[in-house]
Formats: C-alpha cells, sequence, structure tokens
C-alpha cells in the first residue's frame, strides 16, 4: 500500500476544500474498488477523503418526481429502498450483481459510476433511467447527464477537486418497465461480459413504444446508449418481431474488444440477445 | 505516514488504537489486536476469508482502512461466541461437518450469521447466492449449505 494520508470530513465544505489540496487526492466512498487500485498500484493517493460521514452525501429519498440517490449510499442501501419503492426496477436488479453481498454492504452506486469501469453493472440502469450527476466543487456544482460523464475506462470528466455528490432520477410513468442482465459465466460474483438495460414506456391500448432506452455495458470503452434501436424502437408497436428488429439494430451500438472474457464477436451476439431478453421482461412487467 | 488515533468496539470490547493511515482493518485486527481468527485469502474482496461485520453488516475487511472504524462495531468469529458456549451457527458448522481445512470457515460462520440475523429463513438458492463472496476450496459447498439450513432451524428454536 502507497502512504497516504486519512481524513473523514463531517461537512461537504471540509469534504471539498480536502478534495482540492495540491497532489493527488482519491475520494473514498465504499472503498471497494479504490483499496484494490491503492494495493496494486493502480491508482495513486497522497490524501484518501473518506466520504461516508458527510450528510450530504448519504440521501436517499424518493417523491412523485424523482429518486435522489447521495453518492456514499451503500449498493445494499439503494436495494432495499428501491425495491420497497417500486419504480426502478432495473436498478433494483444491477445494484444485487455488484460483488458480493459483503461488496455491495459497503461500496456505493456513486463508486461504481466514478470508477466509471465499461463494466459496471449499475451503469446501464441509471443510464436509461436518465440519471444526471450533480456534481460538487468550491466553486460550485454542474449537472451531468450521466451518458456524458465518462471519458474512458476508469476516467470521468470529474475535475480536481470536484466529486459527484448525487445522482438524480426522474420517476417514471406507471406505464414504463425496466430490467438489467448482464452475462457471466458464473451464477454469480463476476465481472460482466457483456451488460444490457432496457427501459421503455409503451401506451397500454395501442402497444405503441412511446419511449425506449437501452444502454450497454462492457461492450465499449464506456457504458453507451444504443440510440439507434432506442429510436427504431419509439413509435413502432412492440411485438416479438419488433423486439428481435430492435436487437439486432442494438449490435450496431457495440464496439467491444477480445479478451479474456470473452471476443468481440461473443460479446455482439450477448448484446442481441440480452437486449431481446430485457425487452421481453419489460413487457411481461407491463402486462 | 500519518497516525490516526481511534475508538472503536470489537467483539464488544472497546478499544482506543494508534493506526496507520494506510492499515487495513484485517492487518489492525490480526497483527494488532491478535485477533488471528479471521484470515487473509485474496486480499480484493473475491474470497471473503476476512469476513467481519461492521455495525451488523458483513464485509471484506482487507477492503477497509482502519481508521474508517472509528466509532464503529467490529464483529470477528472470535465475538460469536458466548462465554465459552459455541453459538448456534458454529455448532450447526461443527454437527453437520461445514468445513474440512477450516481456513474459510471463520468467513463463512460470520456471513452466514450475519444473513440469518437478516434473513431468518433463507431458501437454499438465497443461502447461495448470499455466500457466494465466501469461497470453499475443500468441501464442494453441499455440507455448509446444510450447516447454514441447520443454523437456521437452530437460531429458530433458540
Amino acid at each position: 500500500m502507497p502512504n497516504f494520508d486519512y481524513e473523514a470530513p463531517t461537512s461537504l465544505a471540509r469534504a471539498l476544500e480536502l478534495l482540492s489540496r495540491p497532489g493527488e487526492v482519491r475520494a473514498l466512498a465504499g472503498g471497494t474498488d479504490i483499496i484494490d487500485q491503492l494495493k496494486n498500484n493502480r491508482r495513486n493517493a497522497d490524501l484518501v477523503v473518506d466520504l461516508k460521514r458527510v450528510p450530504e452525501l448519504l440521501t436517499l429519498e424518493s417523491n412523485g418526481s424523482r429518486l435522489r440517490i447521495g453518492s456514499a449510499v451503500s449498493c445494499t442501501d439503494v436495494h432495499k429502498f428501491t425495491l420497497e419503492k417500486g419504480g426502478f426496477s432495473a436498478l433494483t436488479e444491477a445494484v444485487e450483481l455488484v460483488g458480493s453481498i459483503h461488496i455491495q454492504n459497503r461500496a456505493s452506486v456513486g463508486g461504481n459510476v466514478c470508477n466509471a469501469a465499461p463494466s459496471a453493472d449499475t451503469i446501464p440502469s441509471l443510464l436509461i433511467h436518465e440519471a444526471v450527476a450533480h456534481t460538487a466543487s468550491a466553486s460550485g456544482g454542474r449537472e451531468i447527464p450521466l451518458i456524458d460523464f465518462f471519458a474512458g475506462p476508469g476516467q470521468t470528466v470529474l475535475q480536481k477537486g470536484e466529486i459527484l455528490k448525487e445522482l438524480v432520477l426522474p420517476a417514471s410513468s406507471a406505464n414504463t418497465a425496466s430490467a438489467y442482465l448482464r452475462f457471466i459465466p458464473r451464477n454469480e460474483m463476476d465481472i460482466a461480459v457483456a451488460g444490457v438495460g432496457s427501459l421503455i414506456e409503451i401506451n397500454p391500448s395501442t402497444k405503441v413504444v412511446t419511449k425506449a432506452r437501452i444502454a450497454l455495458a462492457s461492450v465499449a470503452p464506456t457504458p453507451v446508449r444504443a440510440y439507434a434501436a432506442e429510436k427504431f424502437l419509439e413509435g413502432t408497436v412492440i411485438d416479438a418481431v419488433a423486439i428481435d428488429k430492435t436487437a439486432d439494430i442494438a449490435v450496431g451500438s457495440a464496439v467491444p474488444i477480445t479478451d479474456v472474457r470473452g471476443s468481440a464477436e461473443y460479446r455482439k451476439e450477448l448484446i442481441r440477445v440480452l437486449t431481446k431478453r430485457t425487452l421481453n421482461i419489460c413487457m411481461e412487467r407491463l402486462a | 505516514m500519518s497516525k490516526k488515533q481511534i475508538k472503536t468496539t470489537v467483539n464488544g470490547v472497546e478499544h482506543e488504537i494508534l493506526v496507520d493511515s494506510t492499515w487495513t482493518l484485517l492487518e489492525t485486527l490480526r497483527d494488532h489486536l491478535k485477533l488471528t481468527g479471521t484470515k487473509e485469502g485474496c486480499s480484493n474482496g473475491n474470497c471473503g476469508a476476512c469476513t467481519v461485520m461492521i455495525d451488523g453488516k458483513s464485509s471484506c475487511s482487507c477492503l477497509v482502512l482502519a481508521p474508517e472504524i472509528n466509532g464503529r462495531e467490529v464483529t470477528t468469529v472470535e465475538g460469536l461466541a458466548d462465554h465459552g458456549h459455541l453459538s448456534p451457527v458454529q455448532d450447526a458448522f461443527v454437527e453437520n461437518s461445514g468445513l474440512q481445512c477450516g481456513f474459510c470457515t471463520p468467513g463463512f460462520m460470520i456471513a452466514t450469521t450475519a444473513l440469518l440475523n437478516e434473513n431468518p429463513h433463507p431458501t437454499e438458492n438465497e443461502i447461495r447466492l448470499k455466500l457466494a463472496g465466501n469461497l470453499c476450496r475443500c468441501t464442494g459447498y453441499d455440507k455448509i449449505v446444510r450447516s447454514v439450513q441447520d443454523a437456521a432451524e437452530r437460531l429458530s428454536r433458540a
């Protein structure tokens, strides 16, 4: 482990002051990624700022119009909260896939986002639910649509001294359903070979799709939206044929690499299959 | 290297410890408090040998910095028994032979205790899912699952 100092501020103002100090300053929420990265010299730090005692980053609330998830809230807490409140099925499913229960008890959804792994399980679900990243820094804050938050593998657009404060997700209409599926070669505890989150809103009488959101994990340097597939599906009467066609089009948004987890061709095929399956799950949920 | 004075409760006993910022909770337990029941396996959060409870929630102690536990309550395998009497979870592992070499067992018993606190009557699938973060290279898991099922029964009778 490299030598670093540790601070656990109890106010956002103090946290931001610490984060703007010179040198490598790393924010820590659950620590399940950053501590491993520090041990293995994959990231460095002069100062680690533990955000778990900052009240402003522990918000977890919903009203009729939106869900707010503070950046230090654990996956376990988000799972329980969204399971009880409903309306964000894909996210409820995804947070239960991040590592083991021991990891979910510590790891935050905000940390999963800021770690910016292309394979991160929570990100497609947040993207299809149109999450906006609210940041904070000494000079103010920004509201960044989550799709614009990622700059590459492990890289975000956060500036020095700026942190993710919370994720804000608009509530969906009653005629909306979402689902997230990933493929791993085991039953649990693995990194997605590919993952797909889908959300559809339909007109219940005509079955015309009024909104479609499809996001893909592990098939590009950052999580991506399958815009062409979304565009095709919107305005279409949803049925088995439309779902097949949508899944075929979604493959075009995947630009995967071949690595130890799977070949590029295999990942593209997974995108087709998982898109189809997640849309079918959405239809079951709307039935 | 900076030192931090922390106060923490481990297995019901309050400690004031001067820790290095870079120590993990695992190192603090084993090397400083000499609680060597908690094991180091992979040291990256995959194997669960180092599982402890922090404020009742199972966690990999290899992925927690010592200063993070300031003001928190930690339970290790040494804290499961009550005045020399094994806990129902420990008894169930002994009687169902839920172990062979025993290296993973402290982690499994902590994970089982946390699971049954949260969900006293888990299905077999739930047991296998919630214990997926604990690896055993000896047993093939069947006897561990049976131990957890028996522990659930023992706890519901208690």
